[in-house]
């Protein structure tokens, strides 16, 4: 501790620049984190806000497709219900539509939707924060990002091609999107004649009413549903809840490819570090054999080391979070999905300090190599 | 050291030269190298040096100057014979006992000083203090002993600050800050000039008599022996007197 902190003082600049590096870093692994976290916020949060622990699609669609490939008879929610394990089963259709909303003021404005049918009593039924529930055939209950975008309660919006007119009655009062698209909920048959394709008016081809994309299930309190088992008597094919994630639009690619920026950020950082502390090593070569025939035991040396790559790593972490919090706060305000979130920084901040920690160990183990026979002579 | 250091303790006045160990070596013997390589650095070195005896060997470049002050330092250990520091037996202590050997009761003193760039005069002793655990007593007040050697002026300047003699004194009072038993001197003149020579090796005479330490100075210079004790003179790693 002696040594560690005024050789911290003494060396600054050479510190300062490591810590520069670190805190670069730093900022990036949160500006990633955020936009992952806004990113999985714009594909999914409709599903996660779900009450829901697996879908069931049908059997043999592809994984990665299944919210728009799947279909299946309302039917089998009924196989589904009746087993021991699941605690409700209910239909459940997506479908992505374009559409053009009128505002009260009469101004047109284009709007994409991701339509999710639910049965207005099932367990699916979203909870309002303001304006009224699911009921009639033509009220829609909304994301609040659709409020956010400038219509309210009481517009109309007119989906595209059919001309069907459906009128914003309530929101969750929270972001619900999937795959970048604000969430609509509407009653099961509404949605069943748009994924039919019928007009307003129209009677939707025969069966149409009986096909939705999925089957969702709720487990019983306290117990896991056995899907290979429930899928073998209804006939389905069901992924858990965060499985069916990757088969929303564009996720699986998006979140893959900002995950593995993010390791090797964290890999170059543990690097960083680990370098910085082998040539600070070596530099000190002959200082270190001085000190060790002066007596000092090699823990005490590691210990020093140690020391100054907590405080190190410490300061610039918390320097370069502080930055790109900062930072931040302002993207999250534009358009851009993102979105910062204590649990995500805070695992991201301890990783880069624990993975530093790592490196500069590595490092440090080069002490124990340091001969103390070497202060000896004129060796330098 | 349980007379010795309690008397040693009070300041920095002379203690009795007869309560201390000093150094004893006996029969040691130090091959260097492997297969034909092999040297040997010190063949069958028999050496007694009293507490409060200032003690120079000189000899031929490659003799085993500096392989005796390694073994007398625990930082080698010998083939053969073995090495009493202060009555206790370092020679065949594990390697993490010898740091501790070394932390008590062995002090060096090298070529140019070696000082830790980072630290200031003082802290430097300090730091000696720190790593032997006697920052609370049991080692010199570190300005007195900076004011002693004649750096009191200087206890705030870092070694870059400082002339080749005065690093070569801090290095000095670094050593003692302990209160070794032996102290471990290699070439200490080889960067001075004549007169700066002269004055540090003057000031380890005094030292290593005031502090009863026994001292040996390993050294090219033969201007610089007529202050010490006693001169031994090495070749082919045999001493004699
Ligand atoms: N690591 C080593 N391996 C093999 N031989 C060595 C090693 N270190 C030293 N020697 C040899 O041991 C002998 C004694 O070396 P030492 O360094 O003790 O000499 P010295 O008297 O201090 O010389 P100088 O006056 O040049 O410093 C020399 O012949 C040297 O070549
Ligand atoms: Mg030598």
């Amino acid at each position: 501790m002696f040594l560690a902190w005024r050789e911290l003082v003494f060396a600054r600049a050479r510190f300062g620049l490591m810590g520069g590096v670190v805190a670069l870093i730093a900022i990036l692994v949160v500006l990633l984190s955020g936009l992952s976290s806004g990113l999985v916020n714009d594909g999914v949060s409709g599903l996660q806000r779900l009450p829901v622990n697996a879908f069931a699609f049908a059997e043999g669609t592809q994984t990665d497709s299944a919210f728009s490939r799947s279909t299946v008879n309302v039917s089998q929610a009924t196989a589904w219900k009746g087993r021991d394990d699941v605690g409700d089963a209910a239909p459940f259709g997506i479908t992505l539509v374009n559409a053009k909303a009128t505002t009260e003021a009469g101004a047109q404005v284009p709007i994409d939707l991701a339509l999710f049918g639910v049965e207005p009593g099932s367990f699916l039924a979203p909870a309002v924060s303001d304006g009224a529930g699911l009921g009639d055939l033509d009220g829609i209950v909304v994301s609040q990002t659709v409020l956010d975008e400038g219509l309210a309660i009481g517009d109309t919006v007119a989906i595209d091609r059919l001309g069907t007119q459906l009128k914003i009655v309530g929101t969750t009062g929270d972001q619900r999107t999937f795959g970048h698209v604000d969430v609509a909920y509407l009653p099961l048959r509404s949605w069943q004649q748009v994924h039919a394709g019928a007009g307003p008016g129209d009677e939707a081809r025969a069966g149409a009413y009986e096909e939705v994309t999925a089957i969702a299930l709720r487990a019983r309190d306290g117990d896991q549903i056995d899907l290979t088992g429930g899928d073998a008597a209804a006939g389905t094919a069901s992924m858990t809840l965060d499985e069916s994630f990757g088969a929303s639009p564009g996720y699986t690619a998006e979140i893959s490819t900002l995950t593995l920026i993010q390791v090797f950020l964290y890999a170059i950082s543990a690097l960083v570090v680990g370098t910085f502390f082998t040539v600070w090593t070596i530099q000190r070569k002959h200082e270190l054999a001085v000190v060790r025939a002066m007596g000092a035991s090699t823990g005490y040396l590691m210990r020093d080391t140690m020391i100054q790559a907590t405080v190190i790593l410490a300061v610039s972490t918390a320097g370069g979070f502080l930055i790109g919090v900062g930072g931040g706060a302002m993207l999250a305000t534009t358009p851009m999905p993102f979105a910062l979130e204590a649990g995500p920084l805070v695992f991201a901040a301890l990783l880069l300090v624990g993975l530093g920690l790592a490196g500069a160990a590595a490092a440090v183990g080069r002490i124990v190599r340091v001969d103390p026979l070497a202060a000896l002579g004129g060796q330098r | 050291m349980t007379t010795g250091s309690t008397s040693r303790r009070q300041d920095l006045h002379p203690a009795g030269a007869q309560e201390r160990g000093g150094l004893l070596m006996e029969g040691v013997t130090l091959s260097l190298g492997d297969g034909d390589a092999t040297v040997t650095a010190l063949d069958d070195v028999d050496l007694a040096v009293a507490a409060g005896e200032f003690a120079a060997i000189v000899g031929p470049s490659g003799s085993g100057k500096s392989s005796l002050l390694a073994v007398a330092g625990a930082l080698t250990t010998p083939d053969a014979g073995r090495v009493l520091v202060d009555g206790v037996d370092i020679t065949r202590a594990s390697s993490r006992e010898k740091a501790r050997h070394r932390r008590e009761r062995i002090g060096f003193v090298f070529q140019s000083g070696n000082l830790i760039p980072a630290l200031t005069a003082l802290d430097q002793l300090r730091f000696a203090l720190d790593i032997a655990g006697k920052r609370t007593g049991g080692g010199h007040d570190p300005r007195e002993l900076l004011d002693r050697v004649g750096m009191g002026h200087r206890v705030g300047h870092r070694p870059h600050q400082l002339s080749g003699g005065e690093r070569q004194r801090v290095g000095i009072a670094r050593a003692l800050v302990t209160r070794p038993a032996v102290l471990l001197v290699d070439e200490p003149t080889a960067a001075l000039d004549r007169a700066r020579s002269d004055d540090i090796v003057t000031l380890l005479a005094h030292e290593a008599h005031g502090f009863a330490v026994a001292t040996i100075m390993v050294t090219h210079d033969h201007e610089v022996l007529s202050h010490c004790d006693r001169v031994l003179s090495m070749v082919d790693g045999r001493l004699s007197e």
